[in-house]
């Protein structure tokens, strides 16, 4: 029997699950997602011009799965780029360990928050 | 006494070592890009919150020349992300058995690079059939 | 020899613990032939050079695992790697990265043995079987499982190609985690649950980042990478469902 030392359980399947779910529909949705709201719309390009119009957002995010959709793309999205930036920051040799952590990933729930908030605040 | 003293080198700059691990950072750098993105789309989201003009008015700005530069340049990092995450799939996920073999690597790859595709293509016509 | 023989400038990154305050480089010209690797002119130079350069070989036939090293930035088997494929190119060597360096191209690897051995490297049976029972049975399949995972001859060549283990000398890093996979996937094995607290630990496999140049340096074709990723899946549902089915892991 090898000695067993009391290891402390790392929190990071929490951060690891939000940032590969946002990897995953980043890679899926996002570079179609940034043609269509970046370029297609703006230049009405293969999308008739009111796609985006007022009315036709506003009912997509009072949908329920539109709803689901905005929140999960900005939150998750938000989770992904936290996690690997916080990473990142580490591996360049910036260490600012609670600082850096409260930085990335505080900002990622700011979004989370926000986005729920005005989602909710749009009604059903 | 003994006469150990092993050295431990410095890790500064390791990452510019190896043009592996160039590729490894500028890949993780897409991060930057994806934040950037979900940031543009909470802005949007909070000025549909405060109503028409407001939203009307972030419409507008997604229409400026410097809108759709950056919007090219996100488009360009994240499409490199989409990239880099299924070629990563041979190293990240479990091996797939499909009739007791296991899939080669770039049939993985390569079917998530599909997968991808067909989303896209999906969300697109999605949105061109609520759109009409 | 004839006018002909080839030389090839080899730098060497040395360091002597008693007098080097910190490691430096020296250049030596080796007259080599085709079939000379990097390890025999690094036998050529102790020969005739410095009989003090040290550096750890054992089999020159990629199997001990002995003999690893920077080549040109890159961790190899320096038995396996040739001169021929550096010349007429100046080549540098220099002892494994990331490893405190104990002497010339000789590392401290006392670190991997102890984690080798946080493994619990042997089978933890799954059933205790008396010998009237006879052997444990495995089929071809079962065995498919995790034989690609025993080919691993503890060179470290994927902890000299790891960051993360560079950045923080805890995580337990791939070889171990290659090994701790090959045990956890044997179908007479039932040690997966006691090896999961390793697994879930700080030092376990979340500070892997999925940078992957492990497999792609690994002389016997392991894919450690692929066991640390598999086990970050484990180790996520550990965390996740151990309050629905409560057993091992840690706490």
């Amino acid at each position: 029997m090898s000695t067993m030392k009391v290891r402390k359980r790392s929190n990071a399947p929490i951060f690891w699950g939000l940032f590969g779910a946002g990897g995953m529909l980043a890679a899926l949705f996002g570079p179609m997602l940034v043609f269509i709201t970046g370029i297609a719309v703006p230049l009405a390009l293969l999308l008739p011009a009111d796609t985006m119009s007022y009315p036709k957002m506003l009912a997509f995010a009072q949908n329920f799965i539109g709803k689901a959709f905005i929140f999960a793309i900005i939150a998750l999205f938000m989770w992904h780029a936290a996690h690997r930036i916080y990473h990142s920051l580490h591996e360049i040799g910036i260490h600012a360990g609670m600082f850096a952590k409260l930085l990335c990933y505080g900002s990622a729930l700011v979004c989370t928050v926000i986005s729920a908030v005005v989602l909710l605040g749009l009604g059903f | 006494m003994s006469k150990r003293r092993p050295y431990v080198r410095p890790m500064g700059g390791w990452w510019k070592k190896n043009p592996f691990f160039v590729e490894y950072m500028v890949h993780e750098g897409t991060a930057l890009f994806v934040a950037a993105y979900a940031v543009t789309l909470l802005v949007g989201l909070v000025r549909l919150g405060q109503g028409e003009a407001a939203w009307n008015g972030w419409l507008e700005a997604m229409k400026s020349p410097l809108s759709i530069v950056f919007h090219l340049v996100l488009l360009v990092a994240i499409a490199y992300h989409a990239i880099t995450w299924f070629k990563l799939f041979p190293l990240t996920m479990p091996p797939m058995v499909v009739n007791g073999k296991r899939l080669e690597p770039n049939v993985v790859v390569g079917g998530g690079w599909t997968a991808a595709v067909v989303v896209a293509l999906g969300l697109l016509a999605v949105v061109w059939r609520i759109a009409q | 020899m004839s006018e002909s023989q080839k030389i090839i400038e080899i730098e060497v990154l040395r360091y002597n613990p008693e007098s080097d305050k910190e490691p430096h480089r020296e250049v030596y010209k080796v007259p080599f032939s085709d079939d000379m690797s990097v390890l025999q002119g690094a036998q050529y130079i102790k020969d005739n050079f410095d009989g003090s350069l040290t550096f750890r070989w054992s089999c020159r036939m990629a199997i001990c695992g002995s003999c690893g090293m920077m080549i040109n930035g890159i961790p190899k088997l320096s038995c396996e790697t040739f001169l021929r494929d550096y010349y007429p190119n100046r080549i540098s060597i220099e002892a494994m990265a990331h490893f405190p360096i104990e002497k010339d191209l000789v590392v401290d690897l006392s670190g991997f043995i102890e984690k080798l051995e946080s493994i619990q490297p042997y089978i933890i049976p799954r059933e205790a079987r008396t010998l009237e029972q006879g052997e444990y049975i495995q089929s071809p399949a079962q065995f498919n499982e995790y034989i690609q995972f025993t080919s691993c001859i503890n060179c470290t060549l994927c902890y000299a190609a790891c960051p993360q283990f560079g950045l923080n000398p805890d995580f337990i890093g791939p070889a171990a985690m290659a090994l701790l996979h090959r045990y956890n996937m044997d179908s007479r094995d039932g040690g997966a649950e006691q090896r999961m607290q390793l697994v879930t630990s700080e030092e376990g496999v979340f500070n892997c980042s999925a940078v992957g140049y492990c497999s792609e340096v690994c002389p016997k074709h392991v894919d450690p990478g692929n066991a640390v990723n598999i086990n970050k899946i484990n180790a996520a549902k550990d965390y996740f469902l151990r309050f629905l089915s409560p057993k091992g892991g840690s706490k």
